[in-house]
């Protein structure tokens, strides 16, 4: 008996232990530098944390996104002057994973945050972020609540009802007399989002919608009966607020029915044409709603593509060209504000607050011209609605 | 005389437990308020909370009663709904937080209780391994309709929609300008005001502790035992078999869903997709690594696996593979016999006071 209660209180004294042998591990951490990222002169650089799912069945978007500003850091470090260091952590799109790295960041001495790329794990992340008076600018999380009712969390991507009015409105102007379908997905709060924004906005603008039809998770490999009832139906409109992947299968599957609609897509369709395995003579005539177009003219679209490419093997998505630019913005926002590397997360937050929410205070990035934020949080650029022709974007 | 001897021990061993995680609660209270404990750790002290709770009470189903369960996040999932939705809706009723919290997590384990009941009575009657068929089914079910719920508060009450054809919003719900959407469909519960504590963390454990040990030493927990390594014999001297394999699962439940409520509480945000397969297996991990039937083991499993991931941050993009390899070397670890006869030789001296057939 009396074993066992040395065994019990050993056991209790090795969790105390272990509990603190990890605090001192982080402390450790602290000295050691981002192995992804440069090493300025500690008390130098401003802190950057990165948020988003870089393992995992949704580590496409973290990367890209983390990946997007992690060359925008160096583009400025090498500028020389203001330095800055970024330490993204993987969330795997959780809010619990997402709390647990904002803390880790936390620890390591985070001025400001990008992220979190997910919109679940952001709306977690930001209330710590509130909380704790740290700045928040999230590349692509699109939920309106991730902003709601918390002043120091800004967006760089449309907010999800933005994405769904806006599509409807361009749809009222330019096809109004279609059979409109819509294939979402029910259990993902982004497509679901996007999904009754449009469906207010489509019926206060009296467009036609004939079907609608949902997938989850687990059925996202097979659209035969959703084509199936969308052409009955007749609807010549296909309008598919939903990430790429799926949207991959319902063209493939339309071509195989001889099912040929206009299909429309939200950003999520961006990334289709470097999806590994797709035929993108499939994508050709699909429209779609994205901020950022990787075969864009411009010297900053064509220099970050370029960069993308020759580091990282692919073509940069819009999570890409979300992150570049929230550094950027972050960047400017400093800059503008006078803030020194010295402050402190609480002080840089107030002053990154006001600047973004001041008149004069713009951006110039990769997904949009001259974007400004609202009080509450919201980017406003202009939306671009692109088509694909021969594998490229070209814009409307 | 034996028998009151074996009381003696049972109890011992019993305050033993308890004292052990009070020592623990007290030893990362005195660091945390002293600053000594990072945030990365300080944030991880709740949910470490709700695993502990939730390997205990899975340990109570797989350890004691012997059946397999699959879906043990499900009850987690229902008793996190019902507590946000409770706690949410009582803000004005309840202002003192800390009461709340326990309100919303006696919500939370009625809820689950009453979900286990559905599941344990038709299937708890049948032998073999349909309750894992049965539970991972349950699992997946509860998922899929909590993602189509749509829960709103306002002065009038609660409004309650379920969006089987997924053309219902929060609009729907007819709200007055002081609703509130507490459950938002696919997005799960959004705006939580996160009340949870470690503090209730820790009473939750002690209250999960109290409640699995008695039960343990008590009759019915002997018969619990008793149906679990001889369902012919048990029943030949007359036990319930039904009666008490439910009554052990539906506790199991219930505290699944306290500790439900206690996690859906600590995040602003909480999706009905978190609660997957994953997460039941997740637990279940936690219950086979510690040892089936061990309240010690299921503790220090559920502590060190949650903070494990945490703690290998530094190695990045490799971290969860050196979780894999620290999971399979424990478990080569511990079964084998070369290293229990060392630990053997270590604590050599208690072992010739106790009889040969004392099992620790």
């Amino acid at each position: 008996m009396k074993k066992f209660r040395m065994i019990a209180l050993a056991l209790a004294a090795v969790m105390c232990v272990s509990l603190t042998a990890c605090g001192g591990g982080d402390d450790d951490s602290k000295q050691t530098p981002d192995p992804t990222g440069t090493t300025p002169v500690a008390g130098e650089a401003f802190k950057l944390g990165g948020i988003g799912p870089l393992t995992g069945e949704n580590a496409i978007y973290g990367t890209s996104a983390m990946n997007g500003a992690q060359i925008a850091v160096d583009e400025i470090n090498a500028k020389g002057g203001v330095q800055l260091e970024l330490n993204a952590q993987d969330d795997e799109a959780d809010g619990e994973k997402g709390v647990n790295a904002y803390n880790n960041l936390k620890d390591w001495g985070m001025q400001a945050l990008v992220g979190c790329v997910t919109t679940g794990s952001c709306i977690a992340v930001s209330t710590e972020l509130n909380r704790d008076r740290i700045f928040g600018l999230t590349p692509s999380a699109s939920s309106a609540d991730v902003t709601a009712g918390k002043d120091n969390m800004f967006q760089v991507c449309f907010t999800d009802p933005n994405q769904g009015v806006t599509s409807a409105d361009y749809m009222a102007e330019h096809m109004a007399d279609k059979k409109i379908a819509i294939i979402y997905r029910n259990d993902d709060a982004y497509s679901q989002g996007v999904r009754d924004a449009f469906a207010a906005e489509a019926s206060a603008k009296g467009l036609n919608i004939v079907y609608e039809g949902t997938f989850n998770k687990d059925t996202q490999t097979d659209f035969n009966v959703q084509l199936t009832g969308a052409q009955s139906q007749g609807a010549d409109l296909v309008y598919l607020p939903i990430y790429y992947q799926p949207a991959s299968v319902i063209l493939s599957q339309a071509k195989q029915m001889n099912y040929a609609p206009t299909f429309f897509g939200i950003d999520g369709m961006d990334g289709i044409l470097t999806l590994e395995g797709f035929d993108t003579a499939l994508a050709e005539g699909v429209m779609l709603m994205t901020p950022f177009n990787a075969w864009g003219t411009d010297d900053l679209t064509k220099n970050f593509v370029t960069e993308y490419e020759s580091r990282y093997g692919s073509t940069p998505n819009q999570f890409a060209a979300d992150g570049y630019d929230a550094v950027y913005a972050i960047y400017n926002a400093l800059m503008a504000a006078e803030c020194t590397p010295d402050m402190s997360a609480a002080d840089i937050c107030e002053k990154l607050v006001a600047q973004f929410t001041a008149a004069d205070f713009s951006v110039d990035g990769l997904t949009g011209t001259s974007m400004t934020w609202s009080a509450n949080g919201e980017v406003a650029k202009a939306p671009v609605i692109v088509v694909i022709e021969g594998g490229a974007y070209v814009t409307q | 005389m034996k028998r009151l001897g074996t009381m003696k021990k049972a109890s011992k061993a019993n305050f033993a437990t308890y004292l052990g995680v009070i020592i623990a609660f007290v030893v990362v209270s005195l660091l945390k308020s002293g600053g000594v404990l990072s945030s990365s750790l300080s944030g991880l002290l709740i949910p470490v909370c709700c695993y502990v709770v939730m390997a205990l009470s899975l340990n109570l189903t797989v350890g004691v009663l012997g059946e397999l369960s699959l879906g043990h996040a499900g009850f987690m999932s229902v008793g996190a709904f019902s507590g946000i939705v409770a706690a949410m809706s009582l803000q004005e009723a309840i202002p003192f937080a800390p009461l709340r919290l326990a309100v919303a997590m006696v919500v939370g384990a009625l809820f689950a209780a009453v979900a286990g009941v559905i599941v344990g009575v038709p299937v708890l009657r049948l032998r073999g391994d349909y309750l894992a068929i049965v539970t991972l089914a349950f699992g997946e079910i509860i998922k899929d309709l909590l993602t189509c719920l749509l829960v709103g508060y306002d002065s009038n009450g609660l409004h309650i929609l379920f969006n089987a054809s997924g053309t219902l919003t929060v609009a729907d719900l007819g709200m007055d300008e002081t609703g509130v959407a507490i459950i938002k469909g696919a997005q799960g519960a959004t705006g939580t005001v996160t009340i949870a504590t470690f503090a209730a963390g820790f009473v939750l454990i002690l209250v999960t502790l109290f409640i699995i040990l008695n039960l343990v030493n008590s009759r019915s927990g002997r018969a619990v035992m008793a149906i679990r390594d001889n369902r012919i014999a048990a029943e030949s001297v007359g036990i319930n078999i039904t009666k008490y394999k439910l009554m052990a699962f539906v506790l199991s439940a219930a505290l699944a869903g306290a500790a439900g409520a206690l996690y859906g509480l600590n995040y602003s945000n909480l999706a009905a997709s978190k609660f997957n397969f994953n997460t039941s297996i997740l637990v279940l991990v936690f219950v086979v690594l510690g040892g089936l039937g061990n309240m010690w083991g299921s503790i220090i499993a559920a502590v060190v696996l949650t903070i494990l991931p945490e703690a290998l941050r530094e190695f990045a993009d490799y971290r969860m593979l050196v979780y894999a390899i620290v999971l399979i070397l424990v478990m080569l670890a511990t079964n084998n016999d070369q290293l229990k006869n060392l630990l053997k030789k270590i604590i050599p001296v208690r072992k010739g006071g106790l009889g040969d057939g004392e099992r620790v």
